[in-house]
């Protein structure tokens, strides 16, 4: 248990069409981060109702790095994801993301109901202007890459939540983003499929050496994930503790090591929600 | 290519969850097989109650036919369909049928690109959709024949007339229709495409207009009623010398006081509104099925008249 990064690990070479922005990002300590949150504020509202969502909230997460964000409800989460994607600007404080664009992955996949599962991987290339036959050389590849390729021509009403959801994923990469947010993209799925993705997910991030933001309700999801646990407070929400997670991948999510230091996350955010029942 | 050979060379664990996800995958697509069987009864279940319906409006008809009430003017319906046989033998009908669709096709065509462009507009500018919003809502309250006064004093006994109702009767719908759309456009996709990074036309182009048009077709499915109906009241009462249309014949029907050529020409006029709505009802259910916003199954009863085969024919079903 000694070991927190494996960015490295995935042989190189083996990322499809390899480009240079997908091969394995090595982190080396005191470069510009992958993504840093200082002192961000988010106030909701004018005056009486003003909602205080975002607390002088800092977080760094390193270039390669696989931080999920934990908390009870009114934490933020997806406010501070919004912030990230640049959908929405703080009220105060300072957001850096290195590489743009950045790639956004919400609960619902969110494909356009009409197009096939291929002309929704294709949408953001034919947003960057890519020409019609690399777009679909592009997307097809990454159809592969999440093992949708035979179901390119399927809409997406005529998938299992979970192929969806690696469509989506699919979409997601398609902007070659080096930074992927993800907004409890598995709360939906039933545990086994979710199981599964956590696989793929794994591999697609160790071959493309993406930086990830991870939000989710699932201590053990964020354990069997991520490099380092983040937890938010809740009510504004701002960083009461972190975890680093120095168990060895793959993981397991039933695995004892990842259960004693979901345990133990779990305990903390217990303490968090007795001080707001008081 | 190289995708295929570098996935090969991953860890056995890999290849497993692979093989899972793919199993995963078969075991949640699986479905039930149509049989040709199935569909038939299906398409036989969705006809049946309108053949009824047909035959319960026949039946009725007879009864009162052979009571013998207004038997001097009211004909039976042996004698209507005989009449209506023979006339549909006749160049006259024909021409009148041709004068009236072309009228129809190009006065509803207008109003789909004024109801377009200013559904456009509305949707897009925020000051003009407090004024014009509303006066759409208002001009769909008015009974399209109130307008005929206007429009024969403004452009004589002319086609342009017509037009001009018609117009004014569909294109509010169909502006309403588009506005709807583009106000209901889930605002999770709205978000999906910022984050794709999809211009403000893009946006418009790829997202917006597509999410808007099952909103869209049922607007141009209500202005053809109103176009319809407009169209109809505009040919009772705007008559053009030398040009035969339905309205023309049903009029001149009723100052010969013929009911049995009257009630021919109502069930003309009938069928072809019919076959105007079917046609859009059709366009709806293929854009839902394709969106899977329809349960396959009754959709496609509700879509299986005649057009997709003979099997509702009780006697050629398997």
């Amino acid at each position: 248990m000694s070991v927190a990064h494996q960015n490295g690990s995935a042989p190189p070479g083996l990322v499809p069409g390899a480009s240079a922005r997908s091969q394995p990002v090595t982190v080396a300590p005191g470069t510009e981060a992958g993504i840093r949150i200082s002192e961000v504020s988010k106030v909701f509202g004018r005056g009486g109702s003003a909602l205080l969502a975002l607390d002088r909230l800092s977080l760094t997460v390193d270039p390669g790095e696989f931080v999920c964000l934990i908390g009870a409800s009114g934490c933020g989460k997806s406010t501070l994801l919004n912030l990230v994607a640049g959908l929405d600007a703080p009220t105060s404080g300072e957001i850096s993301a290195s590489g743009q664009p950045i790639a956004l992955m919400f609960q619902e996949p969110a494909l356009l109901p009409w197009l096939t599962v291929a002309r929704n991987v294709e949408l953001p290339l034919r947003a960057g202007g890519v020409a019609r036959g690399e777009r679909r050389r592009r997307a097809a590849e990454l159809l592969d890459l999440v093992h949708l390729g035979g179901f390119a021509g399927k809409r997406p009403h005529e998938l299992s939540g979970g192929m969806r959801q690696r469509a989506a994923l699919a979409r997601a990469l398609a902007q070659d983003a080096e930074i992927l947010l993800m907004d409890e993209p598995f709360g939906a799925l039933d545990a086994m499929t979710r199981d599964l993705l956590h696989d793929e997910l794994d591999r697609i991030r160790a071959e493309r050496g993406l930086t990830v933001l991870f939000v989710t309700h699932n201590v053990r999801e964020a354990v069997r994930l991520g490099d380092r646990v983040v937890v938010l407070s809740s009510r504004p929400g701002r960083v009461i503790d972190e975890f680093g997670v120095p168990i060895r991948r793959p993981r397991r999510i039933d695995s004892a090591e990842v259960a004693g230091l979901a345990a133990k996350i779990t305990d903390r955010l217990r303490e968090e929600m007795v001080r707001h029942g008081k | 290519m190289a995708s295929s050979s570098g996935r090969a060379g991953l860890a056995t664990a890999a290849g497993t969850e692979t093989a899972a996800l793919a199993g995963l995958d078969n075991l949640e697509l699986r479905q039930a097989s149509d049989s040709a069987g199935d569909r038939a009864r299906r398409i036989w279940a969705a006809v049946w109650p309108k053949l009824l319906a047909i035959a319960i409006v026949i039946g009725t008809w007879e009864l009162v036919h052979l009571s013998g009430w207004k038997s001097d003017i009211l004909p039976g319906p042996a004698a209507v369909f005989s009449n209506l046989g023979s006339l549909l033998h006749t160049s006259l009908l024909w021409r009148a049928i041709g004068t009236t669709l072309r009228r129809a096709v190009i006065g509803f065509g207008l109003a789909i690109i004024i109801g377009v462009v200013v559904g456009a507009l509305v949707s897009r500018i925020k000051p003009l959709r407090a004024a014009v919003g509303s006066l759409i809502t208002a001009l769909q309250t008015m009974p399209s024949i109130a307008w005929f006064p206007f429009a024969i004093i403004l452009f004589g006994t002319t086609t342009q007339a017509i037009l001009f109702v018609i117009v004014l009767g569909a294109a509010p719908s169909i502006a309403n229709g588009l506005i709807t759309g583009v106000d209901y456009t889930p605002p999770l996709l709205l978000r999906a495409g910022r984050t794709m990074g999809l211009s403000r036309i893009a946006m418009y182009r790829h997202l917006i207009l597509p999410a808007s048009l099952p909103s869209f077709v049922a607007g141009m499915k209500q202005g053809w009623a109103f176009a319809w109906r407009s169209l109809m009241a505009g040919e009772l009462l705007v008559i053009i010398l030398g040009q035969p249309s339905i309205g023309v014949l049903l009029s001149n029907y009723q100052d010969q006081a013929d009911m049995t050529g009257a009630i021919s020409i109502m069930i003309v006029i009938l069928v072809l509104g019919i076959v105007v709505d079917t046609i859009f009802t059709r366009a709806d259910i293929v854009i839902r099925r394709r969106r899977g916003m329809l349960d396959p199954a009754p959709a496609a009863a509700a879509a299986g008249l005649p057009s997709l085969g003979w099997g509702w024919l009780p006697w050629v079903r398997s």
